[in-house]
């Protein structure tokens, strides 16, 4: 007979692996970064720009000209663009966030050649169409109206904007923004974010010399530098405790966002907080999971992160709940945090907490373009590799005592910005 | 190209091996032959719930998810109409940690009447969550019985109402685990950087004891063919008008579900593909605009949704529509056309082979689905459709008999 009532012995996590980048300089001074890795013949090649000159009363340049590159050049329409890239089952995606605008290949090796004139076209050579231009503002703004029919849209675009303020961080779109949009404001804009100097690539997957060759004859030359341009630089009043509470009659489900300013990856406290964010509300064993949604049964699920962003970061709590339940949750909510501050978190949580993180780390580095992800959470915050060895040796030896001092110091939960979106 | 190993052990379970060292990994998936269509018509939504209690601690381990996250581990799972599905992953030293917790509650679970009372709660959250307080969320809840008027997909697999959930009792528990989760009713996949030997010795040791049970035997009423168009207009407080029409196509497991799946990647998939191109571009009829199908093992359906644009009635949104199902019936597709979308599966699929936790759900559907190793020969399977079966396939499923169709009408 088996013992089933005894686990297994089991092994923390020992050996850690990051497959590093290499770095490769182009003809024209682009930094190249290569993830070679990976048996499958194919690779994804990323081109990131930073977001720069945020102008208030231009508010969706950065975003409309990311959306529509793939709308047109002076010598392919939108349709030549989509049927090229289709045509050789590759996959081409703009993508764009608080800090960047990014384009991003997928395809199998053998089709490189064929599609990256189209990249290179689009980076270079996009004219914004009128035309399309029109077709991008109707239907961005019927998206717009079935977003703010959600309770979690609405939360999370509320709470932003409660910490971040008229920065790009902390923007409300609203439907005249694109009435308002022009095609002067994204040409112009083009022409400054998507310049060599602004640009950073990564290529991941299986990235031989041959690729990186021709990455260099691609995207290494013929291609200028522009305009003198300014990173986006924001700083934040350190002030908060706001509520704010948007009633919506009919609502079955409140949302709930609650949080505050906090540090970011290059701030030395950062791997601390994220081991102390995890017990909170950082995996599905954490203290918000088993109390609100394990043993009320009040959600179907309730997380907190600590996010990086370039020039600040913050913590947030989010989660939908039943009408009913919301002021009973956001009691809870506030005693886990105050428990935080006042109580050594057991021993025997934290040890299930390092581990869990110590796996989860290492199963976070599954293939290249995860080794290549990691790269950029690190290159993007001006750090190094060293970063993930300090984050793996705090993991492992970071005490009670001290996540305690951290939660006194960051996790005032007076001091939250605090969001319902619902019923209260 | 992904490898296995197969052994089923006496009492049926049956093992797949999958070795991949490029990851110091591990997943352990398995799959219950048991979905919503499985569920009494009074009982909808119990396979899904009972998923969420399969988590609620077995006969000699009072909590599944501490010690799996304990050593390094995450898990999940989900519940379709036709499976339901559950997998770990954690760092391949650990593996046998997911062995102990896997079987023991397949032997038996604990059976909390606290347990069964929260997760009738968060299911309930997640019904709301999900179908109810979502512009559009109930949509399937109306259109299934729409479609279907037989087959037990005429309800979603989070159930007809939240009140077949809200009654479900401790005894409805243990019947279904009795009768559905047996070992051979279930395929495990183990895969990444694990050792074959190994892993066929760890498996007689945890799982070798779990008695058999009876295999279920599945009798389920098939949907007749439909023989008249249906049509069902509703209004709610939603910002605009959309439209759905639903056409049944046959099961997973025939090749014309391949011939119907690249109809739709034809139709819909990047945006070169004739919905995206024509009506949302050319004719700016739609703000968006998709066809897929559902890819259930029986019979399933061939949807078409959209949302017309502001000032478009959603009487011309269903013209434009039908002509292009239309154009598919009458002209044959062009070469360059069929080559594209072939090439677009041919580079999916070696993606695919990239997540070692998707090639180990895949072999355990395929498994099910008669033989694992059939997920090498998917690509085959779609590459040799000609421009003639295509042809004959949009004109045996674009039938006006043959659809359903849903107008969601926007409160003004």
């Amino acid at each position: 007979m088996i013992e089933r009532t005894v686990a297994p012995v089991f092994k923390q996590v020992e050996n850690i692996n990051i497959i590093k980048a290499r770095q490769v300089t182009l003809d024209n001074g682009i930094q190249l970064f290569v993830v070679n890795a990976g048996d499958q013949e194919l690779v994804r090649v990323e081109l990131i720009f930073h977001n720069v000159n945020w102008n208030i009363r231009k508010p969706l340049q950065a975003f409309a000209v990311n959306s529509m590159l793939t709308e047109g050049t002076s010598t392919l329409n939108a349709y030549q663009i989509a049927e090229r890239v289709d045509y050789y089952g590759a996959f081409l995606q703009s993508d764009y966030n608080s800090d960047a605008s990014m384009v991003t290949l997928y395809t199998l090796s053998k089709h490189l050649d064929n599609v990256l004139p189209v990249v290179k076209d689009i980076i270079t050579d996009s004219i914004f169409p009128d035309e399309e231009l029109e077709t991008f503002k109707r239907n961005q703004k019927q998206k717009l109206l079935v977003s703010l029919e959600k309770n979690d849209y609405v939360g999370r675009r509320v709470f932003n904007k409660t910490l971040f303020g008229d920065t790009l961080y902390g923007y409300s779109t609203e439907a005249d923004d694109y009435d308002k949009l022009g095609r002067d404001e994204l040409v112009e804009y083009f022409h400054l974010a998507y310049r060599p100097e602004n640009c950073t690539i990564i290529v991941s997957g299986k990235a031989d010399g041959e690729i990186v060759n021709t990455l260099n004859r691609s995207f290494g030359r013929n291609w200028d530098k522009g305009l003198n341009t300014s990173l986006n630089t924001f700083s934040f009043p350190a002030k908060g405790g706001v509520l704010q509470y948007i009633e919506k009659p009919d609502a079955l489900q409140s949302a709930i966002r609650a949080g505050k300013i906090s540090v970011n990856r290059s701030h030395p406290d950062f791997p601390a907080l994220q081991v102390l964010n995890t017990v909170l509300g950082g995996y599905f064993g954490s203290r918000l999971m088993a109390n609100i949604r394990e043993d009320k049964g009040y959600t179907y699920g309730i997380g907190s992160a600590l996010v990086s962003l370039q020039n600040s970061g913050y913590f947030v709590i989010a989660s939908e709940v039943g009408a009913e339940v919301c002021s009973s949750t956001m009691t809870e909510i506030e005693k886990e945090i105050n428990l935080l501050r006042t109580e050594l978190i057991p021993e025997e949580e934290l040890n299930l907490v390092k581990n869990y993180m110590l796996g989860s780390f290492l199963g976070s580095l599954e293939n290249a373009f995860s080794h290549a992800d990691k790269f950029k959470n690190i290159w993007f915050s001006g750090l190094d590799y060293d970063y993930y060895d300090r984050y793996i040796k705090e993991v492992r030896e970071i005490t009670s005592e001290k996540l305690l001092g951290l939660a006194k110091f960051y996790l005032d939960f007076s001091s939250f910005n605090k969001v319902i979106v619902g019923k209260k | 190209m992904v490898t296995f190993n197969r052994v089923t052990l006496s009492n049926g379970l049956k093992v797949l091996i999958h070795e991949d060292h490029t990851t110091p990994m591990a997943v352990v998936n398995i799959l219950y032959n048991v979905g919503a269509r499985d569920e009494d018509p009074d009982k909808t939504g119990f396979a899904h719930l009972f998923e969420h209690l399969m988590f609620g601690g077995s006969v000699n381990i009072p909590s599944y998810d501490e010690p799996l996250q304990r050593v390094g581990g995450e898990n999940n799972a989900f519940t379709s109409n036709d499976i339901t599905n559950y997998y770990i992953t954690l760092p391949a030293s650990n593996l046998e940690t997911a062995f102990w917790l896997e079987s023991d509650r397949m032997l038996s679970l604990a059976f909390s009447e606290k347990s069964l009372e929260v997760q009738r709660n968060v299911v309930s959250e997640e019904f709301k969550q999900r179908y109810l307080n979502q512009p559009y969320g109930d949509v399937w809840l109306r259109f299934r019985p729409l479609v279907y008027k037989e087959h037990p997909y005429k309800w979603a697999t989070i159930g007809k109402d939240l009140s077949h959930i809200e009654n479900a009792s401790i005894d409805d528990v243990r019947s279904f685990f009795k009768k559905h989760y047996n070992p051979s009713n279930a395929i495990m996949v183990v895969g990444g950087d694990v050792n074959p030997e190994e892993v066929q010795k760890l498996a007689e040791k945890w799982f070798g004891s779990v008695p058999p049970g009876d295999k279920p035997v599945r009798n389920l009423p098939q949907e007749p063919e439909q023989v008249e168009a249906r049509r069902e207009t509703i209004k709610a407080d939603v910002p605009l008008n959309a439209l759905y029409i639903a056409f049944h196509m046959p099961g997973r497991n025939t090749q014309a579900y391949y011939e119907t799946e690249l109809i739709s990647d034809i139709l819909s998939r990047g945006n070169s593909s004739r919905l995206y191109f024509n009506l949302v571009k050319e004719q700016k009829l739609f703000s968006d605009v998709n066809a897929y199908v559902t890819s259930s093992i029986d019979p399933g359906l061939f949807v078409v949704e959209g949302k017309p644009l502001e000032g478009v009635s959603t009487e011309e949104a269903e013209r434009s529509v039908w002509n292009e199902l239309e154009r598919l019936k009458t002209e044959l597709i062009p070469v360059d056309e069929l080559t594209k979308v072939k090439n677009k599966i041919e580079s999916t699929m070696v993606f695919a082979e990239m997540s070692l936790l998707d090639k180990a759900m895949n072999l355990a559907f395929f498994e099910l689905m008669g033989n694992a190793a059939d997920l090498n020969n998917e690509t085959e399977r779609y590459l040799k459709i000609s421009a003639e079966e295509i042809q004959s396939r949009a004109a045996s499923v674009f039938r006006k008999e043959n659809s359903s169709t849903l107008i969601y009408l926007a409160n003004k």
